[in-house]
């Protein structure tokens, strides 16, 4: 299969703890990796890893690598590394500013100025993201008086408005309400027809329904990844069933 | 509740009054503190309230200052305080965003928070020794505005420092990695997002700041004010009269002063900095009512 995203070897440690322990994995183009595990297992660590925030931990090692579309991240630009490897966090962050500018933000950052071309980006990624219907008629309204659910959903669209290769998502529906999450999931669906979608997440069922390939992570490693319909009826790894089946976690 | 209170949990009369106890009990501290503020405003408000007119604000004073008026007074004091708030503003403002965004845990930046805190409780006496001898004679800038006005800077700066570095500080981390997960640079982050966000709380630290300068005596006793100049500066170089020495020399130098006239001249301080301080509020709450989170 055709990866966009390759982790070869990736090890990371905070200090002296070892939080992800060689783990090698690849991510499909146009397709759904699922990432699943108990708390506490590296896969926010891991996603940190992608786009490089992790370099703002100062305590954090990393050994092994990245590879997007085949170059090193670390030979990247890091603000290009974020652009193209978008990233949704568990809790929805509002930024302090209208809900037109928090999507406009990443856009304007890179020079970009012509009030047509914002009006169009605005439109597109809250159209992505299942927000447009609900917010046109009050986009200069503050971005942080939305419901938490509309918030995770901007949060989306403006992690698709720097136009990524690979959105990640970690744990984005914790904080929201399920119907949110299933229209999220739905949109998720269809923008993996443009690019590679990364989801960290506790609910197995998320997984199941979605990911076209599922890895299992647990106290730092890589158990076993597969693609998902075949892992989750016939695990290889003891441990994979048992938490498959709903054993621990 | 559909199952009796266990025997341990008290009753429900005891919390009720201990509730009201406490609530007395804070009510009472808080008029124990404001009484002494209140206190202090009416009464100089009382015995100063006569002198205060047009004329008063507005001309010399005269004969020994024992009448007239007490203009250079007051041109002196928005002199110096403006002199200290262009030295004391940008380099406290970006060494407080320096500290909060950029200098990190490390030990270094440790010690160099630790001893910008002690350098705030300094006496200011012990600041205008520092003027006078850094200003006025190594720099060779006289007994000047300039001399008064950095003395009082370099004494307000450490408040600058870390009253705009806890108001970054205040602003949520996640604004942040959502800013470095768009790609945004450090910088770009802190103009667009940390600082229009941390502005209130740093014009408040200067605020406070600017009453402060405006008040103290000690920095400007040796550094730049006169003690009767009844002329209105022209440049930086001059020396100027400045509020708080006049007061000063008012009340323990100048023989057969009115009372009227100490404490007129107490009033129009302090009203200087009342009027410094609604400036302030005003401002903070205009910036304030975008921005809530």
């Amino acid at each position: 299969m055709d990866d966009l995203v390759r982790i070869e070897n990736l090890s990371i440690r905070y200090g002296e703890k070892a939080v992800v322990r060689n783990v090698t994995l690849a991510a499909p183009r146009n397709g759904i990796l699922g990432i699943v595990g108990p708390a506490g297992s590296g896969k926010s660590s891991l996603l940190t890893a992608l786009n490089r925030t992790i370099d703002f931990v100062p305590s954090a090692r990393v050994e092994g690598r990245v590879t997007l579309d085949g170059a090193d991240v670390r030979s990247l630009d890091i603000s290009d590394v974020r652009r193209r490897v978008a990233m949704v966090l568990p809790l929805p962050v509002g930024l302090p500013m209208s809900v037109y500018e928090n999507v406009a933000f990443a856009p304007r950052m890179v020079g970009v100025k012509r009030r047509a071309e914002l009006d169009e980006i605005v439109e597109r990624c809250l159209t992505q993201a299942a927000l447009w219907e609900e917010v046109k008629d009050r986009l200069n309204m503050l971005g942080t008086r939305l419901s938490g659910g509309q918030q995770q959903r901007l949060t989306l669209a403006r992690a698709l408005s720097t136009d990524p290769d690979v959105l990640c998502l970690d744990e984005f529906s914790i904080a929201i309400d399920p119907v949110t999450t299933m229209r999220i999931e739905a949109v998720l669906m269809e923008l993996k027809a443009h690019m590679t979608i990364i989801l960290v997440t506790n609910l197995l069922m998320q997984a199941r329904r979605i990911a076209d390939v599922t890895a299992f992570m647990l106290n730092g490693e890589l158990v076993e990844v597969g693609r998902t319909g075949e892992l989750f009826v016939f695990a290889r790894d003891p441990r994979t069933s048992d938490y498959l089946a709903g054993k621990f976690g | 509740m559909s199952q009796p209170a266990p025997p341990f949990v008290e009753p429900l009369g005891t919390r009720h009054r201990r509730q009201r106890l406490a609530g007395l009990a804070l009510g009472a501290a808080t008029a124990v503190a404001a009484l002494p503020a209140l206190a202090i405003v009416s009464f100089i408000v009382w015995k100063g309230w006569p002198a205060i007119s047009w004329e008063f604000l507005t001309e010399m004073p005269v004969s020994g200052m024992t009448k007239g008026g007490i203009q250079p007074a007051i041109v002196g004091t928005l002199w110096l305080v403006g002199v200290s708030l262009l030295f004391s503003v940008p380099v406290g403002v970006l060494a407080g965003m320096y500290l909060s965004e950029y200098a990190g845990e490390g030990w270094l930046a440790r010690v160099v928070d630790l001893a910008i805190v002690n350098l705030a409780g300094v006496p200011s006496i012990v600041h205008a020794l520092f003027g006078l001898g850094a200003f006025v004679l190594f720099l060779d800038f006289g007994t000047s505005i300039l001399s008064g006005g950095l003395t009082l800077g370099v004494m307000t700066l450490p408040v600058i420092i870390t009253s705009t570095k806890a108001a970054m500080q205040s602003v949520p981390h996640n604004f942040r990695v959502a800013c470095w997960n768009l790609g945004a640079t450090r910088w770009q982050t802190i103009w667009h997002v940390v600082l229009p966000n941390a502005l209130p709380g740093i014009l408040t630290g200067v605020i406070l700041q600017v009453s402060r300068s405006a008040g103290e005596t000690a920095p400007v006793l040796f550094t730049g004010a006169a003690f009767y100049l009844p002329i209105l500066p022209t440049s930086v170089w001059d020396q100027t009269m400045a509020l708080s020495m006049h007061v000063f020399a008012l009340v323990t130098q100048v023989p057969n002063v009115t009372e009227e006239l100490k404490y007129g001249t107490a009033l129009v301080l302090l009203g200087v900095v009342l009027c410094f301080n609604s400036f302030a509020i005003a401002l903070r709450y205009y910036l304030r009512r975008n921005r809530r989170w």
